[in-house]
């Protein structure tokens, strides 16, 4: 027989100090993640994906749906996918990954790097980290 | 004051966290590869030139394109496992079967996944 679970449910835990934000906002970023996935991967096959990409070629569009991820298909033309809806699916795309994946840096080095002082400049990296690349990403996807 | 572990290097590696552990470890590793994969994509696409295509070329390259996929691919399908687990605390009872499911959708996707990869990549 399963031992009863001890975990308290959500409302009791409370989401009241910034561990605790962040840790919902790891799931839930997950999940948003997930929508626009799989909206990007609807999108890809309404476009035509399926007589013109492969299976890989249409997994990249979908994790960025960046229309230089399917240049290299046999598309007859990427017009559609260079549209301002998929560029700012890409968008949000980007800026939820790199929250939730710098994130997820801070708490591995956090792990590893156990001084006040050095948890200090891991945050300030991760501050730098987050803008330079939100700030290449939206670059390459509205340039692009 | 700094880190310090109470376990050597060898007793680390013959811990028998097993399924659950491996897991643990994969999804670190696929966040990990993906952050750095990313990072340098991002800037190589960014900075353009020689230097540029020759790192774009690189993961267009179907063996590095067969690791990227598996740190993509787990970390996503584990991570879904993670966040369905953690919101409904109850069916973490349940997660050595979760983990079992995990790997059957894993391995059926990336499996697929690879195929095409190699696939492609001989001319197919």
């Amino acid at each position: 027989m399963a031992a009863k679970s001890r975990n308290l449910s959500i409302a009791k835990r409370g989401l009241m100090s910034f561990e605790t934000i962040m840790w919902a906002f790891t799931r839930l970023s997950a999940l948003g993640m997930y929508v626009l996935i799989i909206f990007g991967l609807i999108g890809a096959l309404i476009m035509g994906a399926r007589r013109n990409m492969n299976f890989a070629d249409v997994m990249r569009w979908a994790f960025m749906p960046n229309v230089t991820h399917v240049e290299n298909t046999n598309l007859p033309d990427t017009t559609p996918w260079a549209s301002p809806l998929w560029k700012l699916t890409a968008s949000a795309l980007l800026v939820i990954a790199v929250g939730h994946g710098v994130h997820g840096l801070v708490v591995i080095a956090d792990d590893y790097i156990v001084t006040a002082r050095g948890r200090q400049i891991v945050r300030i990296l991760s501050g730098v980290m987050i803008l330079s690349m939100i700030g290449i990403g939206l670059y390459l996807i509205w340039t692009s | 004051m700094g880190l310090k572990r109470d376990v050597s290097l060898m007793t680390a590696l013959r811990y028998k966290g097993q399924g659950p552990f491996l897991t643990y470890i994969l999804h670190r590793i696929g966040g990990l590869g993906m952050a750095v994969f990313i990072s340098i994509h991002l800037l190589a696409s960014f900075l353009g030139g020689s230097g540029g295509r020759f790192v774009n070329n690189i993961y267009q390259n179907w063996a590095f394109q067969i690791f990227i996929f598996f740190c993509v691919l787990f970390h996503a399908i584990n991570g879904l496992r993670i966040t369905i687990l953690d919101l409904f605390p109850k069916l973490i009872e349940y997660h050595r079967q979760a983990i079992t499911i995990e790997w059957a959708a894993f391995l059926a996707i990336y499996g697929f996944a690879v195929f095409n990869i190699i696939r492609t990549a001989l001319g197919g």
